[in-house]
């Protein structure tokens, strides 16, 4: 009898090594070609360097360069002003493969699989046999360490090949610089595409590309304040799977089944964990440690059936939309767009993980109108660069019918045609991509829904923006020509019966029959801090910036119907602003807008309106969003409906 | 003879007037008229001709449409006036030309200032030649048995005779016909052919049908001017004489016999000047497509909606059109006067006019 075919496998079996592991999956971890894996090299120690700098609360200042040494191979060099890595941890970090702190947490942040810059060294050593080099300074009065890493395949650990100190003349950082193999002439536009894309959502940074020939591109900060720190959460039992669940119970401290489920689930309470006990006929006292996989099983099952209330939200870090807006101005500067605009939708959740979405929309200027609208697409504050056709983003933004909202679409669905570019943010503690690249977002309906529903907000705004400019442009021309024409009419007529010419004021107010409304925002620099003349005076925060520009907002309101008018006239403005003077006075004012209750305007006659909003960049606001209440909002040219608070 | 012009003078000035008089009351300038479409032409039971109804259009300077063409219409007016008290008259062309120096009452194409001047018509219920305007294309011509006295450009009365006269193309009708200009002399002719095509105008000169058939015949070209409706109405009023309409088998032609023997849509306005409500249609009808196995071309689709339309229009609801046009639709095709040549080039004069003819009680057998 021969011996089991088994045995004979069994020869054969061994264990891979990383090495083979990172050999044979390459493409999905986006080392796929030689121009991925420079793209991929960049992106993972630029997330790193960015990780770095938000944890230990430091505006980021990173140094990119690429230095095309020959035809087939680059040194990629990333340099930060974050906290440096002490020595004994940069074989571990820049060496070892799944290796970071951030594995098991629930939180926002920018990797989520540790498989990051480890694996830029590997490829780095596997393409050309060379050591990455680390240099890292974690205080101001000690010297940089500088290491030599290798990548030992078979155990997964890195080791230090040579070890130096050196004197670097920043207070602290990080250094690193891996030689790879990697395609240069194609992959350096899309390094620049990358880091303005990731400037764009990162407007605490500050980042500086050096490319191969020494040209120089600095994506400029334009905002002076950390994002929010986003918090870690507990798993929410809807987005729990059972294994993770068995290993949970493990690591508890919890001797009950239901003080396990409230103390290591988000949105557990009492009655919530009973209802899971009860709904699994479990009781509630099991110690968890005794538990079998079959119990395990009920619990899970029963967590779908119980209704529990959605995980917290407030640990997401969302960018913003006055920063978005700001980023996006700063970055289209020479395209000079006619408008950008931005929606931000309230946090949401799937399977137990909550996320939320941001657009921004910018529109005309040199953006060409024959051509698809440029996408951006951001998870986590990371540029997704590829696969823009799998994710989830392209397929809401391709569902949405944009000739409503007046683009090209050939057909009624696809990626619109026209002078914008289309920007989203999703930010989650779990953000669902299609392959371990992180390239696209998987298609979570939940996700495409709230994709679609900013979008169609930011839309709306453009749409409203585009007719108000239209119904403006319109009544303007009529406006002129009927100011040139009737006084013509008026002098043939006159001529004719040899009378004099009668005044045309009156007449000209019945044709035009409408309130014009006219806005300006200027903007002027000021020292010190401005004044305040908030209204309600609960929020002295001291939110308002010292120094810095006021947005000087100047509104002419014309009555130009033949009755005198009397309304209430509202002003929005962005929460992020602070009131400063505001002439006439106004009956109220909140955080986001302000209310006069207008005195009666005769006709022909004027009103104008002023007020100063401090604590925003020049160009954060440069458009009045105005709102009229008891008047006939169609009599009204320059403003909407005020559809209450 | 020198024209008295100060009633249109007088109209004239009140539209300014009420212009003047809106803009005083600072009220908004408008002027008011009838509404020139088929579904606002009423039959005149007192005139026997087809006039505008109730239906008013406002000209208001509330539009920019309206301001513009209350400013064009000022302008106008102002031309006008100048051209009676200077004694000049200009051309609907001229006058388009003219406009080039009224800024921004400039016509953005002749047939805006053609339409102002009819507007101006309506409104005051004078005619075109009371504006000293007057239309590029002359009348068409006439041969028959017929002496005309006009009045010459050197103010001399001079005596044609339409077929001594004049050679093979015939008189040429002037654009003025009205009795200042042009008077009916000496008529022997026992009716008026009035012919759409110059090709069938031709056939008939030259098989002599003029002179054998006792018959007048004008040549229509086409949508007959207003002279030439005019001429064959004074034709027919002054001298007694039945008028025949004899044109191709197609929608558009029935609208000519329409604006001969009804009054256009469009000059409803003076259709009692213009329309000779005793004209008969002699054909060629849908009917003689299938009685004469005439060669045809199939309808368009321009045509069958013309046809369509023509059944919703006011003129064309009596028995002989209705059935006429229904069967038109259902035959699907066309035919033109020309068509007849199939049996050869008399035919026309020897079998089909003397047929029609007879069959009208125009001829006896």
């Amino acid at each position: 009898m021969p011996e089991a075919i088994a045995y004979e496998l069994a020869k054969k079996q061994k264990e891979i090594s990383v090495a083979e592991f990172f050999e044979r999956n390459k493409h999905i971890l986006g080392f796929g070609n030689p121009t991925r894996a420079l793209i991929t090299s960049v992106k993972e120690g630029v997330d790193n360097a960015l990780d770095a700098c938000e944890e230990s609360g430091i505006l980021p200042d990173i140094y990119v360069e690429i230095k095309n040494t020959t035809e087939e191979e680059c040194v990629v060099i990333v340099e930060d002003n974050g906290p440096g890595i002490i020595k004994q941890q940069i074989p571990h970090i820049f060496a070892r493969l799944l290796y970071g702190s951030r594995f098991h947490a629930v939180r926002q942040s920018r990797g989520q699989q540790g498989i990051g810059i480890s694996a830029v060294v590997l490829y780095g050593q596997l393409t050309t046999g060379k050591h990455a080099k680390i240099i890292s300074k974690i205080q101001a009065d000690q010297p940089a360490v500088v290491v030599e890493l290798a990548i030992d395949t078979n155990k997964n650990r890195g080791e230090v090949q040579h070890q130096e100190i050196m004197h670097w003349d920043k207070p602290s950082g990080t250094r690193i610089e891996v030689s790879l193999n990697a395609d240069y002439k194609r992959g350096k536009r899309f390094v620049y595409e990358y880091l303005q894309s990731t400037s764009i959502v990162n407007p605490h940074a500050r980042i500086v590309f050096k490319e191969s020939d020494g040209t120089e591109h600095v994506f400029e900060r334009t905002a002076e304040i950390l994002p929010k720190k986003s918090e870690e959460i507990r798993p929410h039992p809807y987005g729990v799977e059972l294994g993770t669940l068995i290993k949970m119970s493990k690591e508890t401290k919890a001797r009950k089944l239901a003080s396990f489920l409230k103390s290591d689930f988000s949105s557990m309470g009492d009655r919530t964990a009973d209802a899971v006990c009860d709904e699994a006929k479990l009781d509630r006292n099991l110690n968890p440690a005794d538990m079998s996989r079959e119990q395990f099983l009920f619990v899970h099952q029963a967590f779908k059936r119980v209704k529990i209330m959605a995980p917290p939200t407030e640990c997401l870090s969302p960018i913003g939309e006055t920063l978005i807006r700001r980023s996006l101005k700063s970055e289209t500067k020479e395209i000079s767009p006619e408008f950008i605009f931005t929606a931000s939708r309230p946090a949401s959740v799937f399977s137990g993980n909550p996320f939320q979405v941001e657009v921004g929309i910018v529109y005309g200027g040199n953006l060409p109108k024959d051509k698809q609208v440029r996408i951006l697409r951001f998870a986590n504050r990371i540029p997704l660069l590829y696969q823009q056709g799998d994710c989830a983003i392209t397929t809401a933004i391709a569902s949405i019918d944009w000739r409503r909202y007046g683009l090209d679409q050939p057909s009624g669905s696809g990626i619109p045609i026209g002078p914008a570019i289309f920007l989203t943010h999703v930010a989650s503690t779990q953000i669902p991509y299609t392959s371990e690249s992180k390239e696209a977002i998987a298609d979570i309906e939940e996700i495409e829904n709230e994709i679609r529903l900013a979008f169609r907000e930011v839309a709306r705004k453009v749409q409203t923006h585009i007719n108000k400019k239209v119904k403006r442009v319109k009544t303007r021309e009529k406006f002129d020509l009927i100011t040139k024409i009737l006084p013509e009419i008026a002098k043939k007529s006159a001529h004719m019966l040899n009378k004099p010419i009668p005044s045309l004021e009156k007449v000209i107010t019945r044709i035009m029959d409408i309130v014009w409304i006219e806005d300006v925002v200027e903007y002027e620099k000021v020292r010190g801090k401005p004044v305040q003349t908030k209204l309600d005076a609960s929020d002295p925060s001291g939110k308002a910036e010292s120094g810095g520009w006021i947005a000087k907002s100047t509104i002419m309101v014309v009555n130009y119907k033949s009755k005198p008018q009397k309304f209430n006239l509202y002003a929005l403005f962005p929460k992020d602003a602070v009131v400063g003077e505001v002439k006439p006075k106004p009956t109220k004012v909140t955080d986001s807008f302000i209310k006069w209750s207008l005195e009666s305007i005769e006709p022909t006659n004027k009103i104008d309106i002023y007020f100063e909003l401090a604590g925003l960049n020049k160009g954060d606001f440069d458009e009045n969003d105005l709102y009229v209440q008891n008047i006939n909002p169609s009599f009204v040219i320059g403003a909407d409906k005020w559809e209450g608070e | 003879m020198v024209r008295d012009y100060s009633g249109v003078i007088t109209k004239i000035d009140s539209i300014a007037a009420k212009v003047y008089a809106d803009l005083v009351k600072a009220e908004i300038p408008a002027l008011q008229l009838s509404t020139r479409t088929k579904a606002n032409i009423r039959f005149d039971d007192d005139l026997n001709v087809w006039k505008y109804g109730k239906n008013k259009t406002e000209r208001s300077a509330n539009s920019l449409d309206g301001a513009y063409m209350l400013l064009r219409t000022m302008y106008l007016v102002d031309f006008i006036k100048d051209m009676i008290k200077d004694k000049k008259s200009s051309t609907l062309r001229e006058t388009y030309y003219i406009s080039e120096g009224w800024n921004l009452a400039k016509f953005s194409s002749q047939n805006e200032s053609d339409l102002l001047a009819e507007d101006l018509e309506v409104i005051t219920g004078c005619m075109r030649e009371d504006f000293k305007l007057r239309p590029e294309e002359d009348g068409a011509r006439v041969i028959g048995n017929v002496v005309v006295e006009e009045v010459t450009r050197n103010n001399e009365k001079k005596r044609i005779h339409c077929q001594d006269d004049v050679g093979d193309a015939g008189y040429g009708i002037p654009y003025n016909v009205e009795k200042e200009k042009l008077n009916f002399k000496e008529v022997d002719a026992d009716f008026i052919v009035a012919i759409e095509t110059g090709g069938m105008f031709d056939r008939l000169v030259e098989n002599g049908f003029d002179t054998d058939s006792r018959a007048i015949l004008v040549h229509l070209k086409g949508q007959p001017a207003r002279s030439t409706r005019r001429f064959i109405k004074r034709l027919n009023e002054e001298k007694k004489l039945p008028v025949l309409v004899f044109t191709d088998c197609d929608p558009w032609s029935f609208r000519i016999y329409g604006s001969v023997a009804y009054g256009a849509i469009k000059t409803a306005h003076i259709s009692e000047y213009l329309a000779t409500p005793a004209a008969q249609y002699l054909g060629v009808t849908p009917s003689d497509i299938e009685n004469y196995k005439l060669p045809t071309d199939t309808l368009t689709t321009e045509d069958i909606a013309a046809l369509k339309s023509e059944l919703d229009d006011p003129r064309f609801q009596d028995q002989f059109w209705k059935h006429e046009i229904k069967l038109q639709l259902t035959l699907g095709k066309k035919s033109e006067q020309q068509a007849l040549a199939k049996y050869g080039l008399d035919y026309v004069t020897d079998t089909y006019l003397p047929e029609k003819l007879v069959e009208m009680g125009m001829l006896k057998k």
